[in-house]
């Protein structure tokens, strides 16, 4: 009885303190200066694509290095649908994400084959070889080859109080409000449960009668979706795509922001995210010289007394 | 066809650089079972530490046991200090962990040593050692090197007592310690051999590839993709792996028109992953089975 009762109460502080964010972020940015604003929108983009890592990873427990490379495609099949004036960028994000849904389907096949530390190791070689591809000679009259595509800002509509920077912050809110509802309602429901099951035990999970393949495949493909899209809105963001963006380190970046936020808890996202984009430079604040050893000495430590995550410790 | 053989042994060149480090990513798995993403910022540091001692004027051969013992007590310490407490954690806690100790050794190397760029000598010379084949003392010694260590680890693995409780330690924890072996030691002398011959195989690279932080970078993504395709259970097949993967580099580099030389690592990427689709544990490795 006692969990009976304690759910709702705790989902009511979960609800309580989400509205109290919500109104936080929709305030932030009339507070702030617009280099702030910007760096705040970088975090949010970071944060859907650490989702959508953590759909794969943390609910359905394959392994990705590669993320990056998602994001990668994302980011460039925005600016090239919108350096040619093709279309909208809403509808270029989305665009962006149904790419992505069937590039993650097409590498969730092979996937399913390769597990754990071989697993990470495939998409591990994924990140590395994006940015040669993206590179690559025959793809430049659509990539820009090494130079890579420049974008407009898009404009705040008219009529609304908003600059170019807040305008843009809001469209990345929005998207993340509307993913993070997206994620949360598939989790919650039927493929949540078949992920979380192929996660705990595969072959249970099959004995059960749940379609592994398809679970795993299909999270493979929603979390394609979502990191893209965060790629599309990264291109929005920084206003410019190229080849060398898009490295090794993103995908460890996006890995790192995964575990430390906590892996399988959606909010968590958000935690990482801070700490991937703003860890770098408080480090170098501590020391011009030895930024690499603080930042991983800090790292070490988030592991080593938040092994679930700093969401975790927000949790308690 | 004189020019094919003489890419295949440019192949077989490079590819002993990638096959001594997928030595070391194997023992460590071995050890571990987990894949060491900061194997390769460790052998640099400890190629660093030889240069020191070099700049010191010491003998080339007692740097290079020096360099090999320190190596050996670094990577025993990291396992004792850092490693131990996240022995039970979750694969992915321990690679983000291995991804701080990356930045921990490639930010403190480059802070100590700077990031400019330093000749190493090699103890072999550098004239060509087959003059038809342009294969250079440097290398032939490197094959030499890279052959005496899979020998010592085979006799090490296969002969020893100690070689057989290291493997008993990494493959069943519970019944190692069971029947006596500390596995905290082993896996501790398993993080001390990894990072030895980590060592060696930074010590022989840095003449060809020239010594900076960031030296081993891509040699590291190279040598997992041989550990892979060899198996990351088969100390000999991660060095025919290095092989492989460097002889199919070379090939597509030269043969493929047009993408070749552009894609030359993607497209060694991509034979890996087919290689894994086929033979799921690699060429040499042990399948695992589950149990319920």
């Amino acid at each position: 009885m006692t969990t009976a009762t304690a759910k709702p109460q705790k989902s009511r502080a979960g609800l309580a303190i989400f509205a109290l964010l919500l109104i936080v972020a929709l305030v932030l940015p009339f507070l702030i200066d617009g280099f702030q604003t910007f760096q705040l929108t970088q975090v949010m983009v970071l944060a859907i694509a650490i989702m959508g890592l953590n759909l794969l990873t943390g609910f359905s427990g394959q392994f990705s290095l590669g993320h990056g490379a998602f994001y990668a495609v994302g980011a460039y099949v925005v600016a090239y649908l919108l350096s040619n004036e093709l279309l909208a960028y809403p509808l270029a994000i989305l665009i962006a994400g149904l790419v992505c849904f069937v590039l993650g389907l097409a590498f969730g096949f092979p996937a399913l084959k390769l597990d754990g530390i071989y697993l990470a190791l495939a998409t591990f070689s994924l990140a590395v070889a994006m940015p040669q591809i993206l590179k690559l000679s025959l793809l430049d009259q659509w990539t820009g080859g090494v130079g890579g595509i420049v974008l407009s800002k898009p404009a705040a509509p008219a009529g609304l109080a908003l600059d170019d920077d807040q305008w843009l912050y809001m469209v990345v809110l929005g998207f993340g409000l509307a993913l993070f509802w997206l994620a949360r309602n598939l989790l919650g429901g039927r493929t949540g449960r078949a992920f979380l099951a192929v996660k705990d035990n595969q072959l249970a999970a099959q004995a059960m009668g749940i379609n592994v393949t398809r679970a795993k495949v299909m999270a493979f493909g929603y979390s394609a979706m979502m990191t893209g899209m965060a790629g599309g809105l990264s291109a929005l963001v920084t206003q410019y795509v190229a080849p060398d963006s898009f490295t090794l380190f993103l995908s460890v970046n996006l890995l790192v922001g995964l575990v430390v936020g906590g892996v399988g808890w959606l909010p968590g996202a958000l935690l990482g995210a801070v700490f991937i984009h703003y860890m770098p430079t408080l480090a170098e604040g501590v020391s011009q010289g030895l930024q690499g050893v603080v930042y991983g000495l800090v790292l070490i430590a988030i592991i080593y007394f938040a092994p679930r995550g700093l969401g975790a410790l927000v949790r308690r | 066809m004189d020019f094919f053989v003489s890419q295949i042994l440019s192949g077989v060149a490079s590819g002993t650089i990638y096959a001594c480090l997928a030595l070391a990513v194997v023992m460590i798995y071995q050890a571990i079972h987990h894949l060491n993403f900061a194997q390769g910022e460790m052998a640099v540091f400890s190629t660093y530490l030889a240069w020191q001692m070099l700049q010191w004027g010491l003998p080339y051969w007692a740097v290079f046991v020096l360099a090999i013992a320190l190596s050996f007590a670094l990577g025993w310490l990291l396992q004792m200090v850092v490693m131990r407490p996240f022995r039970d954690a979750p694969m992915l806690s321990n690679i983000v962990v291995f991804i701080a100790l990356f930045t921990i050794f490639n930010s403190l190397s480059g802070f100590i040593w700077g990031h400019d760029i330093k000749t190493f000598p090699s103890p072999f010379g550098s004239g060509p050692f087959i003059e038809s084949l342009r294969v250079s003392r440097h290398q032939a010694g490197m094959m030499a090197v890279s052959a005496v260590i899979l020998l010592l680890l085979w006799g090490f693995f296969r002969l020893t007592r100690l070689g057989l409780a290291l493997r008993g330690a990494a493959n069943n924890p519970a019944s190692a310690s069971l029947v006596g072996v500390s596995v905290m030691t082993m896996t501790s002398l398993g993080w001390g051999m990894a990072s030895a011959i980590g060592a060696v195989s930074g010590l022989l690279v840095a003449p060809i590839v020239f010594l900076e932080p960031n030296m081993m970078l891509s040699i590291l993504v190279y040598a997992f993709a041989g550990a892979v395709v060899g198996g990351l259970t088969s100390p000999g097949g991660a060095v025919l792996g290095g092989f492989i993967v460097g002889i199919v580099e070379t090939l597509v580099g030269t043969y493929i028109p047009v993408i070749g030389a552009e894609l030359k690592l993607p497209i060694a990427l991509a034979l890996i992953i087919a290689v894994l689709l086929f033979q799921p544990a690699g060429l040499f490795g042990k399948r695992t089975i589950q149990r319920l």
